[in-house]
């Protein structure tokens, strides 16, 4: 019997728990809005209203699709080119050994640096937004596949030897099933750093975007719409790093 | 030559080949100047501009906004740490919190720094404080979680007080985790300035960069940017030194 009551309290404390965090969040907010006031931010009631407005607008979604696609793009390159150069580095133990400190001392600089040369090298618009997102999103992944497979019990890769595996089938058969959690992982990472370039990128120089939006808001002193942004990107960065982690902890081993 | 001997020259070669490579494609316009100036062109627009004290101010600038967020986010971080290791419930409760902080670009929340503090150095250390405090907070529970129980069993073996196990047994033994912490800390603080200078600021390296890209000067650019990028990497690389000391040190015990 305490087996199935157990479970049941500890959920009831969490939910309990969640809905008190979220009151001392709102508390804070409510607080930071009496203390400025509406020159520097929205009460939490008015800006749930104003952002309820903004989704049900036609002109907000036209900037929600331009960050979502440099997004997107930016997160599928780093992912392909992570994943391949990961298991790359990670089969030809020499180049991985040469590779591996460099990239540890990339993914430490601070990359939000090079901006500038992103949008000489590509231009104002998606594919600047698209490379500075992979840059910082390529590296963890990287990282997290390479050692995956450094760690991979020797005996994976003789079974594929032995069953004369073409090095294609090795890596599609045996090796990414083998790393798919630290894939996981490193996307999971990547995906946050991903998102915080391209929200960056237009914040800094662009006419579209979630992120032009919220500093647009700034420099034509409507409080309401960066305050209500600010909120959108908040909620939607929650909720899907809430499903990435879930994600995570399903497929990590026992 | 030893295998690691023999990696390391790779490496240096490596890297050595990538910046000669640059330096020829720059010098022959396959990369057209305006976008990239050559790499030995960055390194004197470089050493003139650190030499002529032309862009001190914004070191300061910069350095003094990092150095406080980075030490108020270590020494809070530090404190709610392990203030929230003594109450598990109150951890619970914040779990989710910490596990999903990273994941919300923190500095969609700097317009409203600016807002609220004015165009000042001020929202600059707090976004910065924003960014790096969780990761110490992070760091601390991890390092706590990790003292092995017989280390605390032989401070009250010693009949230690809770504050000579803290100094002498627990802290040390967090010291690792620590300085994980610490490292992070530093590091997400300077992303936090440079990164609040580009979006809107009045001063610092983030703003010259900024300033020179508006105004096509690329030499001032590119001269800050490789400025920041060293010093970023040699700091790091000396946290790094030092944490590879002390752990080699803690493993001959």
């Amino acid at each position: 019997m305490s087996a199935s009551v157990q479970p049941r309290r500890r959920l009831r404390t969490g939910i309990t728990d969640a809905i008190a965090m979220t009151l001392v969040v709102l508390a804070i907010w409510e607080g930071l809005f009496a203390y400025a006031g509406d020159v520097a931010i929205t009460s939490p009631l008015a800006t749930f209203r104003y952002a309820a407005t903004l989704l049900g607008s036609a002109t907000f979604w036209p900037h929600v699709a331009a960050t979502m696609l440099a997004f997107a793009y930016a997160l599928l390159i780093s992912a392909v080119a992570g994943v391949a150069l990961g298991l790359w580095l990670g089969l030809r133990r020499i180049a991985g050994d040469v590779a591996e400190p460099m990239l540890v001392a990339l993914y430490t600089i601070p990359k939000v640096t090079l901006y500038p040369v992103m949008l000489l090298a590509f231009g104002l618009g998606l594919s600047a937004k698209v490379a500075f997102g992979v840059i910082h999103g390529m590296i963890p992944i990287v990282l997290f596949t390479l050692g995956a497979v450094k760690t991979l019990p020797p005996v994976y890769l003789r079974s594929a030897r032995a069953m004369r595996l073409t090095s294609l089938q090795t890596g599609w058969r045996v090796l990414l099933p083998a790393v798919l959690p630290e894939v996981v992982s490193g996307l999971h990472i990547g995906f946050s750093v991903t998102l915080l370039g391209v929200l960056i990128g237009e914040m800094f120089a662009s006419q579209r975007g979630l992120g032009f939006l919220i500093i647009n808001g700034i420099s034509s002193h409507n409080v309401r719409l960066t305050t209500a942004v600010t909120l959108l990107v908040m909620l939607f960065a929650i909720g899907a790093n809430g499903l990435l982690l879930a994600l995570d902890r399903h497929l990590q081993p026992a | 030559m030893t295998r690691s001997a023999r990696v390391r020259w790779t490496r240096v070669a490596v890297v050595g080949g990538c910046i000669l490579l640059l330096e020829l494609f720059c010098r022959t316009h396959v990369i057209n100047p305006l976008t990239l100036i050559p790499p030995s062109e960055m390194f004197v627009a470089m050493v003139q501009m650190v030499v002529s004290g032309e862009i001190t101010d914004d070191i300061i600038h910069t350095f003094s906004a990092v150095g406080i967020a980075a030490c108020l986010s270590v020494v809070i971080g530090f404190a709610a740490g392990a203030a929230v290791h003594a109450m598990p419930r109150v951890r619970r409760a914040i779990a989710p919190l910490l596990a999903s902080y990273y994941a919300v670009p923190v500095f969609v929340f700097y317009p409203l720094l600016v807002a609220l503090f004015g165009l000042t150095m001020l929202p600059l250390i707090v976004i910065a404080f924003i960014a790096a405090v969780p990761a110490m907070v992070i760091a601390t529970l991890t390092g706590l979680d990790r003292v092995p129980r017989v280390l605390r069993k032989v401070a009250r073996v010693h009949r230690m007080g809770p504050l000579r196990t803290g100094l002498l047994v627990v802290l040390p033994a967090t010291l690792p985790s620590l300085c994980n912490g610490i490292k992070l800390c530093l590091a997400y603080a300077f992303i936090g300035v440079i990164a609040g200078e580009f979006i809107l600021s009045s001063g610092g390296l983030g703003y010259g960069i900024a300033y020179a890209y508006e105004s096509f000067e690329n030499r001032a650019m590119y001269g800050r940017m490789l400025f920041v990028l060293l010093t970023a990497t040699i700091v790091n690389g000396l946290l790094h030194a030092w944490e590879v000391r002390m752990n080699a040190r803690r493993g001959r015990i």
